[in-house]
């Protein structure tokens, strides 16, 4: 009797676990089962990622979440957002905890390799900055031999940091911390003499001061931090499905297709690219698994990569981020979609 | 032996319902069943780990311990830097850990047994603060201790820029500096210094071995001395005086190293953005370590109380009526019966203790968890790797701590002879 049961365990506990593993392999066919998108984002970046006074999470890495939702359900809303710290992130991806993460996380060579996850694309060029209270005088980081620095744990930033230091001869005091909330407090403590992380993580956290015109970002870059979502390594049906709702981002404002027009172009447009990417023509869809209109909804859910930008970060908003780099590359920067064919 | 085996070929045949309804079998059979159990649990546990672990394209291994590290680390007890590897970055956060763990126990146990005392006060208003301070810090978890300690150390604490300048602000007696990031404090540093004994890449100064020689000599020759007036009082009934030779063991040593070394206080003083000289003892770690202690402390006070409580009244008349002043009944006559009951559980509070430093992490003290299991996994995606061996260590920490500890109670446990 006992052995019984107990056999019928082992035989359950194993059936659930093999259920889990076929699942994890194929994200696709578990998001369109769950009916959710579950989308791992920054616990509290203004800007970038932030849940406002109601629960609703907006920013410049959400509208992605809500651009891929939209591809594969057919409804942004339909996502759960999961707030992860840069400690947190990447065991959270690689469990199957989310699906995907869209979470200003730096493509590095380790990361793509040897933690086994995959980058789907860079949506910002980053890099990273310095910030100082004004008050203290400094206008290079060339001058911070001996300060003391905030420093998020478990980041690029934090090795970036280590190495610059070294190289200009200087020592430094870190203190570490464990989210951008916790860094916030900690700099407008005093605790810290400097905040370093992505510069435009920088100016989303002035942009939160009740002072801003306070605080500098010293001119010094000292690293390359390109960000971009994340997928699991593995699983290429569905980074190419990530991959792609970010190209149709950018595509779309390369050939002009903004969420004012795109039923109107979907119908009307000349651009045969712009035809084959809407699905007006072609079914590049059916290829990953989607239907005709994965892009057109994609699109419509946000707007085009500039028309979120300036919604979410650009210099219209309190953040006040220059394209610069982020630019499309027929405007001489970065952004560059590869074609829809 | 009731049911005794009966003898040679007149033994009843084997039959597989005797593993249950006879006695002989049954309790092995159990046991046999109840292992298969355990063990069964244990292995789907593992190959299913192992399995999930390859379909992710991962396996395990520890080579990653060897890596450059590539991060700095606040505090640091061994010299560490970011070229280092993974696993001497984990030994910093070892030593970061035990040290807490070593100030926090000690404070613990000395506020705590204080604090028990005192609530047996008759003074009503003593006894009546120290209920409210155990029922306060005991029934709030330790975590928000740590987090409210930290940041009132970081918003009521000046930045070290406020000791520069014209209104300067004046150093602690003009020797600490207590600062929103760090209290800065003096060092001893000797003129004339031996150096360093350097074993493999560690160091130790010769003068710290000196002086903890010199303090163990002192606590043998001590235990000599008070042995040696034990046998002349048994003989004579009188003691003879020896508390200026026990003061002077471990005075004199000291003051000699002192002075043929040349040590001075090395103040700490401000250049540049912060305290340089000195020992700048971090934020994270007072916050930790006052946390840790309070909270500790309060169960030992409770301990404390009820090891007293359980030596009987009569005891202490008994003691009285014979004589004895009142200190000399608590220490010869209630702490020692009184121990055999808090040692046992204030082995417990140890381990506690030493276990919940690893919410260090909480305010950014770099501990074992902070390195081993923060940083070093993070960066080398190696999590399963990385917390196999934090569970190894504390599991080995916890097991020396309770070891040493069961021996000090066997020696005050009641000898039965």
């Amino acid at each position: 009797m006992k052995t019984s049961v107990f056999l019928g365990v082992v035989a359950a506990s194993g059936l659930i676990a093999g259920a889990g593993l076929a699942a994890e392999g194929d994200t696709l066919a578990t998001v369109k089962s769950r009916g959710e998108l579950l989308c791992g984002v920054n616990p509290g970046l203004v800007g970038f990622a932030s849940p406002d006074a109601n629960g609703n999470w907006t920013g410049f890495d959400v509208a992605l979440c809500k651009a891929v939702a939209a591809a594969v359900l057919g409804d942004p809303t339909k996502v759960k957002y999961v707030p992860l710290t840069g400690q947190t992130r990447f065991t959270g991806l690689a469990s199957g905890e989310v699906d995907m993460l869209s979470r200003n996380s730096t493509w590095t060579f380790s990361r793509d390799t040897d933690l086994k996850l995959d980058f789907a694309g860079v949506n910002y060029y980053d890099g990273q900055g310095f910030m100082v209270p004004k008050s203290l005088g400094v206008s290079s980081a060339k001058e911070l031999d001996g300060a003391t620095i905030c420093i998020q744990t478990g980041t690029t930033t934090e090795l970036n940091l280590a190495d610059y230091f070294k190289a200009n001869n200087m020592s430094y005091q870190p203190v570490n911390i464990d989210s951008n909330a916790e860094g916030e407090q900690q700099y407008m403590a005093g605790a810290c003499d400097a905040y370093t992380t992505d510069a435009s993580g920088l100016a989303a956290t002035r942009a939160a001061f009740a002072n801003p015109d306070q605080h500098v970002i010293l001119p010094e870059i000292i690293s390359k931090e390109p960000l971009g979502p994340m997928v699991r390594h593995g699983d290429n049906n569905w980074g190419d499905i990530v991959r792609w709702t970010l190209y149709a981002l950018i595509a779309a404002e390369e050939y002009g297709v903004t969420s004012a027009n795109i039923e109107e172009l979907s119908k009307s447009s000349e651009n045969p690219e712009v035809q084959r990417m809407l699905g007006t023509t072609d079914d590049l869809g059916a290829m990953m698994g989607l239907d005709k209109e994965w892009a057109k909804r994609a699109i419509m859910a946000g707007g085009n990569y500039g028309e979120i930008f300036a919604a979410t970060i650009g210099e219209q908003t309190p953040i006040g981020l220059a394209r610069g780099l982020n630019a499309q590359w027929t405007q001489g920067g970065l952004m560059y979609a590869m074609p829809f064919r | 032996m009731n049911d005794s085996v009966p003898a040679g070929p007149t033994a009843p045949p084997f039959r597989l319902s005797m593993l249950i309804y006879d006695r002989r079998y049954r309790s092995l059979t159990f046991q046999v069943i109840v292992f298969i159990l355990v063990m069964s649990l244990f292995w789907w546990l593992v190959s299913n780990t192992i399995e999930n672990l390859s379909r992710l394209g991962k396996d395990i291994n520890f080579g990653f311990l060897f890596n450059r590290a590539g991060y700095d680390i606040p505090q640091q007890l061994i010299p560490y830097t970011s070229d280092d590897t993974h696993l001497r970055a984990a030994v910093v956060g070892l030593l970061n850990t035990l040290l807490v763990s070593v100030l926090g126990c000690v404070a613990a146990t000395i506020l705590g047994v204080t604090v028990g005392v005192l609530r047996l006060s008759r003074n009503w208003l003593f006894a009546r603060l120290m209920t409210i301070y155990v029922e306060t810090f005991r029934n709030i978890p330790l975590l928000l201790w740590i987090l409210i300690i930290y940041a009132i150390l970081t918003e009521i604490t000046p930045a070290p820029r406020a000791y520069q300048g014209e209104d300067a602000r004046q150093l602690f007696l003009g020797l600490i500096a207590p600062t929103n990031r760090y209290t800065a404090i003096p060092a001893f540093v000797a003129e004339r210094s031996p150096g360093m004994l350097h074993l493999g890449r560690i160091a130790i100064p010769w003068l710290a071995i000196l002086y903890f020689a010199c303090l163990g000599a002192a606590i043998v020759i001590r235990n000599r001395i008070n042995a040696r007036a034990q046998r002349i009082q048994n003989q004579t009934g009188k003691r003879p005086v020896t508390w200026w030779v026990n003061l002077a063991l471990f005075v004199v040593p000291p003051v000699v190293i002192w002075l043929a070394f040349g040590l001075h206080l090395d103040v700490p003083e401000l250049a540049g953005f912060n305290f340089k000289g000195g020992i700048n003892v971090d934020n994270a770690l007072v916050a930790l370590w006052l946390a840790l202690t309070l909270y500790t402390a309060a169960f030992i006070a409770e301990i404390t109380r009820a090891g007293i409580l359980s030596v009987s009244k009569g005891q202490t008349e008994a003691a009285y009526s014979l004589g004895l002043r009142p200190n000399r009944t608590m220490n010869l006559v209630i702490l020692p019966q009184a121990l055999r009951v808090i040692i046992p559980p204030l082995i417990s509070q140890y381990l506690n203790l030493t276990k919940n430093s690893s919410l260090a992490i909480a305010v950014g003290y770099m501990d074992l968890r902070g390195t081993l299991g923060g940083t070093t996994v993070n960066q080398t995606g190696r999590e399963m790797e990385g917390i196999l061996l934090m569970m190894l260590v504390y599991l080995a920490i916890s097991l020396i701590i309770s070891g040493g500890m069961n021996l000090y109670n066997r020696r005050v446990a009641l000898k039965e002879r």
